[in-house]
């Protein structure tokens, strides 16, 4: 559920889930931040701007402090089942969503599912996804997804952490495939769910590469989800990389992209922080067999030869996924 | 929500009963179900369990279920242990010599799931009731021509064994 995104070197630094540290770093980063833009844009004028920088910066540190802290108890296995039909509705309904191929998924092993995503922050395929997986293997089996920090710290928070939802952190990620889970990825992150809509057929990880040494490290099976349609669900005119840089939103939140986005029913939104109506896009997803990297790429797999593999399979699947469709949107 | 449908099939009880029990035979008839797999030691019969999972919507839903009614040739029900919660009943009854009233009985539900869930009871309620329809057309279909293949070996048979003499 919510944004489950990637585990790139940021990540890995950022997103540790060792409280202290994660609290201690926030705060300094987005003080040395805030300060620096002030000083930049408005020269003298610091005194009283960088103080009340700081508050803020230490209310939202305080937050993703609390967000990182992630206990995978906090799954809640009864709460999930008693939601399965607001998801089901919604999936079926409004989005028409198809998965295919979940029995490539390994039943008795933990598994690292990686998925490219679409749709902006509300990531209609990562909902239809954990529904189809809890609905497939039940929702005894553990199912955790990553998901930026902001994600967490949202309102939507609590909610997310009930399906399984935790900061993305090679930390949780380790801990969730060594109690046996299934653990799902995006390594594309926010980069790739805010790309333009017109990209949609494109898989995007902006070289992330983490998941496979996460893979090869724990010694489980990565197996790729690839979905079409999400991208439908949300027009989005522009990343807005330039404007999160401008901000310094990399800085202060690890948001690479603060996006363009015409949101219904308010216009013209930036930053697709606003809840809003998605486009009834038809979604697809499809699993594809898993990849046993060391059986595949011999004992000690190049990373770089791994992580073209696996796009590129994942490209193939997405190409014939959107061949198969006739119209944007309609499918 | 409870949904019900029925068909005469021209066979015995016995016959029908034959070709229900064995679990390998439900994927063939029975519409919608992807998966209809034995967990555990019992492959039919009182308390076994099977994995099933029917494609509804954008999703396969399911679970593990077991039988706990298996009263042959009269009577075969079964129960939900995980997934979604559901109970179904195959009910057999004479019809004459040589046919039998085949009543399907499905419900199906998630405790605690509230108005949603109650929408998407009625929501999937047309397609359930299609795939079990479809489930009966397909076990007359299956058990008329186990019949017909039984009745025509028969027949080879004595012709054999009437050449043969």
């Amino acid at each position: 559920m919510g944004d489950p995104t990637t585990l790139d070197t940021d990540a890995s630094t950022n997103g540790s889930g060792d409280y202290e540290r994660a609290t201690a770093s926030a705060e300094e980063d987005t003080t040395v931040g805030i300060t620096d833009a002030l000083t930049g844009i408005a020269g003298g004028l610091t005194g009283r701007l960088a103080g009340a920088g700081r508050a803020l910066a230490s209310t939202v540190g305080n937050r993703f402090a609390g967000a990182l802290h992630a206990d995978l108890d906090e799954r809640d296995p009864d709460y999930i089942r008693a939601n399965l039909p607001t998801l089901w509705l919604a999936t079926s309904i409004w989005f028409r969503g198809e998965v295919r191929n979940l029995g490539n998924i390994p039943e008795d092993r933990p598994v690292l599912l990686v998925g490219n995503h679409s749709g902006g922050n509300l990531t209609p395929d990562t909902h239809l996804l954990t529904l189809a997986f809890y609905t497939y293997f039940g929702v005894e089996r553990a199912f955790y997804q990553l998901a930026h920090n902001l994600v967490l710290a949202s309102p939507f928070g609590p909610i997310l952490r009930r399906y399984g939802t935790v900061a993305a952190s090679h930390e949780h990620a380790q801990q969730a495939l060594r109690e046996g889970a299934a653990l799902l990825v995006y390594p594309g992150g926010d980069w790739e769910v805010h790309r333009p809509t017109w990209e949609g057929g494109k898989v995007d990880f902006g070289g992330r590469k983490g998941f496979i040494r996460l893979a090869l490290n724990e010694g489980v099976p990565i197996v790729p989800v690839v979905s079409a349609g999400g991208q439908e669900t949300a027009l989005v005119l522009s990343r807005g990389d330039w404007l999160a840089r401008l901000l310094l939103l990399d800085k202060l939140f690890r948001l690479k992209v603060l996006p363009l986005t015409v949101a219904p029913p308010w216009g013209l939104s930036v930053g697709d922080f606003l809840p809003r109506i998605p486009f009834p896009a038809k979604l697809t997803i499809e699993v594809l067999p898993p990849i046993e990297l060391t059986e595949q790429f011999g004992e000690d797999p190049d990373v770089d030869e791994v992580y073209e593999h696996v796009t590129r399979k994942m490209q193939e699947t997405l190409d014939s996924l959107y061949a198969e469709r006739r119209y944007p949107v309609i499918g | 929500m409870r949904l019900k449908e029925s068909i005469v099939v021209s066979a015995s009880p016995e016959q029908v009963w034959d070709y229900l029990e064995d679990p390998a035979n439900w994927l063939h008839f029975m519409s919608g179900v992807t998966r209809w797999e034995v967990r555990g030691d019992t492959p039919s019969g009182l308390g076994a369990r099977y994995r099933m999972l029917i494609k509804v919507g954008s999703a396969e839903v399911g679970g593990l279920v077991e039988m706990v009614e298996w009263d042959r040739p009269r009577d075969l029900a079964w129960n939900s242990v995980t997934g979604v919660d559901q109970r179904g009943r195959f009910r057999l009854r004479e019809v004459d010599e040589h046919r039998t009233r085949v009543e399907l009985r499905y419900s199906y539900g998630i405790a605690g799931s509230g108005i949603p869930g109650l929408i998407s009871e009625w929501v999937s309620a047309p397609t359930i009731s299609s795939h079990l329809r479809r489930s009966l057309h397909q076990l007359k279909r299956q058990v008329e021509h186990e019949k017909l293949r039984a009745e025509a070996a028969r027949r080879r048979a004595e012709r054999e064994a009437a050449t043969t003499a």
